[in-house]
């Protein structure tokens, strides 16, 4: 963390696209493991994103903050591979890579964990967790091998440390954060190396909140990294190494989270709020 | 504890099953012959059979109101074959086949053009009801056909609106001079037994389906929460349009079974009343109508309830009259337990 504070403001618009991204100390191609580059996308009239840069290290927690309607959203629809932009490109692990569909970025090792889309509440646990990658004996008959999918099931929420009373239970039992750190287990199971939270703490209470910081963190030293949407500073603050601010469809603000404070981050959403307002209101009376 | 909770809603349906076999066994006593028996499960094997295949429905919160006429229909595809000259084994697998289309038809009109299914069957027994009564040119006088009757030319058309059997092969009807017909019948329905085993193994092959496959906990997963699933990959669509398939087919298959073992059938008979118990042993039995949550097995004690309601009101000299009246009183009362019970492992959860 001997970062040099980043200057506050469009700072990525002044990159050079296709550089090596900094945020105030050299990384090498190696250490980012997702760069986007002026990823554009419009529907219809709405210019939803606007030449987006944008670059995640290995192993980082990243925080996307961002006003509803400022594209955060479009953005990770696009990493995840539900929509394609209409130009810009994305590098995984320096490659350059398209994603025609969700399965093209998972195979590129991209996974979206949504809130409560992610399981089916009338399965167990570890039947969530091998949903669609079931266990079966019997050849190609497809008869599941419970046994199996159970012990490694439990095996490998032993190794994340995520505590379930029981892999047999339904998932419909368990707490809001339990099945948040299932669904972050079952896209970590499937050796997914870049993560996609959409609000992970979001109605979570304080005991559920640090089950799920604990495993984001683990996480993160086991080297995955992860991409987190949320629009609590607090969460952010503790859950992330750096944050960027997404206004009107850009990243306008980088800056690491050691180097900030909430209410710098409340300072600069404000600021902006008001150029906003003031740039409108010039376009009004011209 | 929590599955012991959860079991309950089998249990209750279970409870009032042999209270109720109780109450009538004390009543009467011809309750536990076997020929009472024998005729309460044949009575008894479409509702289970069918309703097997609408638990496939009910768990994709779907709902397969054409499998009742689909059921009626299946045994006319039969005897309309065979009285075209086509062998009966034949006959019977096309109509298998034409019923599987017709549930395909079904499963690719509510999956692609997105019409409720609950929309898309009830439109669908019309169609089909329509299709027999044209092709049966049905009048109100119809005749029924009895074993004995004599045989007629495969290649005439048959003197009768009704669904006769393929008559001609009834002849001789013994292991020395087999004719085809007699093979099927011994082998798929004439037997007593026929019926119940066949329903029972159907039954058995719906619960392995759903509870230790693959494809079972993809259907589970479909109804439970279609965007997981379909995130996941599990492509919901095939998923669903086989489950329509599967109900379709094994509708058709009782029907046919029925229809060698009564001998004759009604194209007036009016698919929507034979589908509803079904659906009723489904939803009693524990199976939710929202999706994701079923059980086989308490779709079989609905059915038996059922069939031991009616055998046990008749029976017991009670009017038919009564049996609606009663049935109708006795659903809330269990599907009343069933949801307190719900609620009550809602609160052990915690």
């Amino acid at each position: 963390m001997s970062a040099a504070p980043e200057e506050p403001g469009p700072a990525p618009a002044e990159r050079l696209p296709g550089a090596a991204v900094t945020d105030g100390h050299p990384t090498t191609l190696d250490d980012v493991i997702l760069r986007v580059e002026q990823i554009s996308k419009r529907f219809g009239a709405v210019e939803a994103l606007r030449g987006v840069d944008m670059h995640l290290n290995r192993g980082e927690v990243l925080g996307l903050v961002g006003d509803n309607g400022a594209g955060k959203s479009t953005l990770v629809k696009i990493l995840s591979g539900f929509q394609r932009p209409d130009s810009g490109r994305i590098f995984v692990e320096g490659r350059d890579v398209q994603f025609h569909s969700v399965k093209d970025a998972r195979a590129a090792g991209i996974e979206t964990v949504y809130q409560d889309l992610a399981l089916v509440p009338q399965l167990t646990v570890y039947e969530n967790l091998f949903l669609n990658r079931e266990i079966t004996g019997l050849g190609r008959v497809g008869v599941l091998s419970r046994r199996r999918m159970r012990s490694l099931a439990k095996r490998y929420l032993d190794d994340i440390k995520v505590h379930v009373p029981d892999v047999d239970a339904e998932v419909e039992m368990l707490s809001g954060g339990q099945r948040q750190a299932i669904a972050v287990a079952r896209a970590t199971r499937l050796n997914a190396k870049i993560l996609l939270l959409d609000e992970p703490l979001a109605a979570m209470g304080a005991k559920e909140s640090a089950l799920i910081m604990d495993l984001v963190k683990d996480l993160s030293a086991r080297g995955v990294s992860m991409i987190v949407i949320d629009h609590n500073y607090a969460h952010l603050f503790a859950l992330c190494d750096r944050l960027n601010i997404v206004q009107q469809g850009k990243v306008t603000v980088d800056i690491r989270v050691a180097d900030t404070s909430i209410e710098e981050m409340t300072e600069l959403m404000v600021t902006a709020f008001r150029r906003q307002l003031l740039a409108g209101q010039a376009q009004l009376d011209a | 504890m929590l599955r012991w909770v959860i079991r309950q809603r089998e249990a209750t349906v279970i409870a009032i099953t042999i209270l109720t076999i109780i109450y009538f066994a004390l009543r009467s006593s011809a309750l536990f012959t076997v020929d009472n028996i024998i005729a309460t499960m044949q009575y008894v094997a479409p509702f289970i059979v069918i309703g097997a295949g609408e638990v496939l429905m009910l768990v994709l919160a779907e709902i397969d109101l054409s499998a009742g006429q689909v059921y009626l229909t299946a045994p006319w595809f039969v005897y309309w074959f065979w009285s075209w000259g086509v062998p009966v084994g034949w006959a019977i697998l096309i109509a298998l086949a034409l019923s599987a289309v017709i549930g395909l038809v079904n499963g690719l009109i509510t999956v692609w053009l997105r019409v409720p299914s609950l929309i898309v069957t009830l439109a669908m027994t019309f169609l089909l009801y329509g299709l027999v009564l044209v092709g049966s040119s049905y009048t109100q006088e119809q005749m029924t056909w009895t074993k004995g009757t004599p045989p007629v030319a495969p290649t005439q058309t048959p003197p009768c609106h009704g669904y006769p059997l393929p008559a001609s092969c009834l002849h001789a009807p013994s292991w020395s001079h087999p004719s085809p017909y007699f093979y099927y019948s011994n082998l798929l329905g004439i037997g007593s037994w026929a019926t119940i085993l066949w329903a029972l193994v159907v039954l058995a092959m719906i619960w392995f389906l759903l509870k230790h496959t693959r494809f079972g906990v993809h259907v589970t997963a479909t109804g439970g929460n279609i965007l997981a699933a379909a995130e996941s990959g599990i492509p919901v669509a095939r998923v669903k349009i086989w489950c329509f398939m599967i109900i379709s087919t094994v509708s058709g298959l009782i029907g046919i079974l029925d229809l060698i073992r009564l001998g004759s059938m009604d194209p007036g008979d009016y698919g929507l009343n034979i589908v509803l118990p079904p659906i009723v042993a489904a939803v009693i039995g524990g199976t939710a109508l929202t999706g994701g949550r079923a059980t086989v097995l308490g779709t079989l004690i609905g059915a038996l309830f059922l069939g031991i309601l009616e055998d046990g009101l008749s029976l017991t000299g009670v009017s038919a009259n009564w049996f609606f009246l009663l049935e109708g009183i006795i659903i809330i009362i269990a599907m009343v337990l069933n949801g307190q019970l719900n609620r009550l492992a809602v609160r052990f959860r915690r």
